[in-house]
């Protein structure tokens, strides 16, 4: 019965397919599957801009959206509406292209930024068997076409022909490649104790139950420390807060997309919610047991079920974050990617290695949690060290 | 040859002469992306996995970026006028055309060549790690070493020395924080800048 419900979508894939012929039956349900992915997360991405608008506002003691509701009635939904009237509002506003603009790469590159986004989520675990290319090498599959987001977040900043857009794509390319280094290392740790870039077979690895707790990652201490450095950069890499320089909004306007408007600016916006969502799935997938239950009297609940809660509970604490931290500045952000994350990565890597070659011994975790806590000790004093704290001395508020 | 790997090949060749022929050297560089990604589906539909996706992840990540970078940071973004071709391009084909042919017939011709195999080798990232880190190991700690070493230098060229200041924040670096503990620098007058026609 749960197994079931759990393979529910899997089972009617294969019954909507079967009434096709035979040669027809790959293509068609690779269709499916592609529709399914259009429909459900730019769904959830018009839902989480209202829980976050909602959130945020909740955190900062104010209500946040909470008319819109049904027309004509006195139905208001809490104002859960709202998406349905923003997304019609960027629908049928003007579309504006600066005169001295590239008009086509102008054009292009709100289109190049959705392509990588929406092909991560193809190697993705949503759930039991539901993956739609398992790849041999998923993991370097969803790294390598996160990379191609840089290209179009150039294109971008650079066809507008404005300092604010240009400004906004340097500072999104630094940023983007300087945090994609801690988040592959930290990704390096998973893939040298599983011993492989598959992530069906890294969910597998997973999901093992002793005294009824799961064996995620994360419960490992260099599956926290590389849980806690992906978290962070990939927080840097959707350029969400405190790393949210490209689109720092009171230095440079909207950054890199300043000169969008209408539809292009939603998907934008889209771009950077779904790539967030597809990058929390890939930490998910990781640390957190991808759609294995934390407790094993916990399996009967199905499988998508848990994926979507662990999303929507990582999105949530990105969402808590924007709404509490502050931003960066330009050399505290490299500061920290380069001088604490990566070496702390790196350390990771050897613990990873060290934790692979004890075997089941049991001081495999004082011994792994030791080096870390040091690691962690003396890379944050020497960071905190040439920080002689003095008068300050404005150079230009005087 | 499928029609899928001819349309991927054609849209690569493409790309590329589109490439060396565009005048804005930016769209050249967004072209050589395009050709970067066609070159990555041809490894793929030859089932190289491995090898097609560490292309998009070096030469459409980090090489395309690295390009555009280099010509925003080195000139300024003004088409050129001028025309790219040299008057003496046809020598150029000519003479490319004839090193083609050459190198073409020999290599065809050569007994040197090891006769294709003909079960396909499967080759997964699984094997190609065992091999990398057994046979090949050696090979890939030099350049491992190689590139720190490039790296380093050109850390040191790019490197400004300058004079410290006891209790300067910034360390040397280059991006100075928007308040010190130096003093402050006597700042120009904005209506000075403008006689100057500065503004």
């Amino acid at each position: 019965m749960f197994d079931k419900i759990d393979q529910v979508f899997v089972a009617s894939l294969h019954w909507l397919v079967s009434f096709l012929p035979e040669a027809w039956r790959p293509v068609a349900s690779s269709l499916i599957s592609i529709a399914f992915i259009l429909a459900v997360f730019p769904a959830l991405f018009s839902i989480v801009t209202i829980f976050e608008r909602k959130g945020i506002g909740r955190i900062q003691n104010r209500y946040g959206p909470n008319r819109v509701g049904i027309p004509f009635t006195k139905i208001r939904l809490a104002g859960f509406g709202q998406f349905l009237p923003d997304g019609l509002k960027m629908l049928t506003k003007e579309d504006i292209v600066p005169r001295s603009a590239d008009k086509l790469v102008h054009f292009l590159a709100p289109v190049v930024l959705l392509i990588p986004v929406l092909l991560a989520y193809s190697v993705l675990p949503f759930g039991r068997n539901m993956t739609i290319a398992d790849y041999d090498a998923g993991l370097l599959f969803f790294l390598a076409v996160g990379g191609a987001v840089e290209v179009s977040v150039f294109m971008a900043g650079w066809s507008s022909r404005n300092k604010y857009s240009l400004l906004g794509a340097m500072r999104a390319i630094a940023q983007m490649l300087s945090y994609e280094i801690p988040l592959i290392l930290s990704a390096v740790t998973v893939v040298m104790v599983v011993g492989s870039l598959n992530l069906s077979e890294i969910i597998r690895h997973q999901n093992q139950y002793t005294y009824g707790i799961a064996h995620w990652h994360v419960f490992t201490p260099w599956g926290f420390v590389g849980f806690v450095l992906f978290f962070i950069a990939s927080l840097a890499e959707s350029n969400r807060t405190p790393f949210d320089l490209p689109e720092a909004e009171s230095e440079i306007i909207a950054g890199y997309f300043t000169e969008y408007s209408g539809f292009k600016f939603a998907l934008f916006f889209l771009g950077e919610y779904l790539g967030m969502f597809a990058i929390s799935g890939l930490g998910i997938t990781l640390f957190l047991g991808g759609w294995t239950a934390p407790f094993s009297f916990l399996t009967w609940i199905p499988s998508y079920v848990w994926f979507l809660a662990k999303l929507l509970a990582i999105v949530f604490v990105f969402i808590w974050i924007r709404a509490t931290l502050p931003r960066l500045r330009m050399d505290q952000l490299m500061n920290f990617a380069w001088k604490f994350m990566l070496p702390l990565a790196l350390i990771n890597i050897v613990v990873a290695g060290i934790w692979f070659y004890l075997g089941h011994d049991w001081q495999r975790w004082p011994i792994c949690a030791v080096i870390l806590v040091c690691a962690y000790a003396a890379l944050g004093r020497a960071l905190m060290r040439p920080q002689q704290f003095g008068k300050r001395v404005y150079r230009y508020a005087e | 040859m499928s029609f899928f790997l001819i349309i991927t090949a054609v849209v690569t060749l493409f790309a590329a002469v589109i490439a060396m022929s565009l005048r804005n050297l930016v769209h050249c560089a967004l072209m050589l992306a395009v050709s970067f990604s066609g070159v990555a589906a041809i490894y793929l539909q030859l089932n190289a996995e491995f090898v097609g996706f560490t292309e998009i992840l070096v030469y459409v990540g980090a090489v395309a970026i690295l390009i555009v970078m280099a010509i925003l940071l080195t000139r300024s973004g003004e088409t050129p006028d001028k025309t790219v071709l040299t008057s003496g391009w046809p020598a150029g084909v000519a003479v490319t055309a004839m090193v083609f042919v050459i190198l073409g017939w020999a290599i065809l011709n050569s007994s040197v060549l090891p006769v294709p195999p003909e079960t396909v080798p499967h080759a997964t990232v699984k094997n190609i790690g065992d091999i990398l880190m057994t046979k090949y190991v050696l090979p890939l700690e030099i350049i491992a070493l190689m590139l720190t070493a490039a790296m380093i230098g050109a850390v040191i060229i790019a490197y400004k020395e300058e004079v410290k200041s006891p209790g300067d924040r910034s360390e040397g670096a280059q991006v100075k924080p928007a308040y010190s503990n130096k003093p402050a620098p006597v700042p120009v007058a904005a209506h000075e800048l403008e006689k100057e026609g500065a503004l």
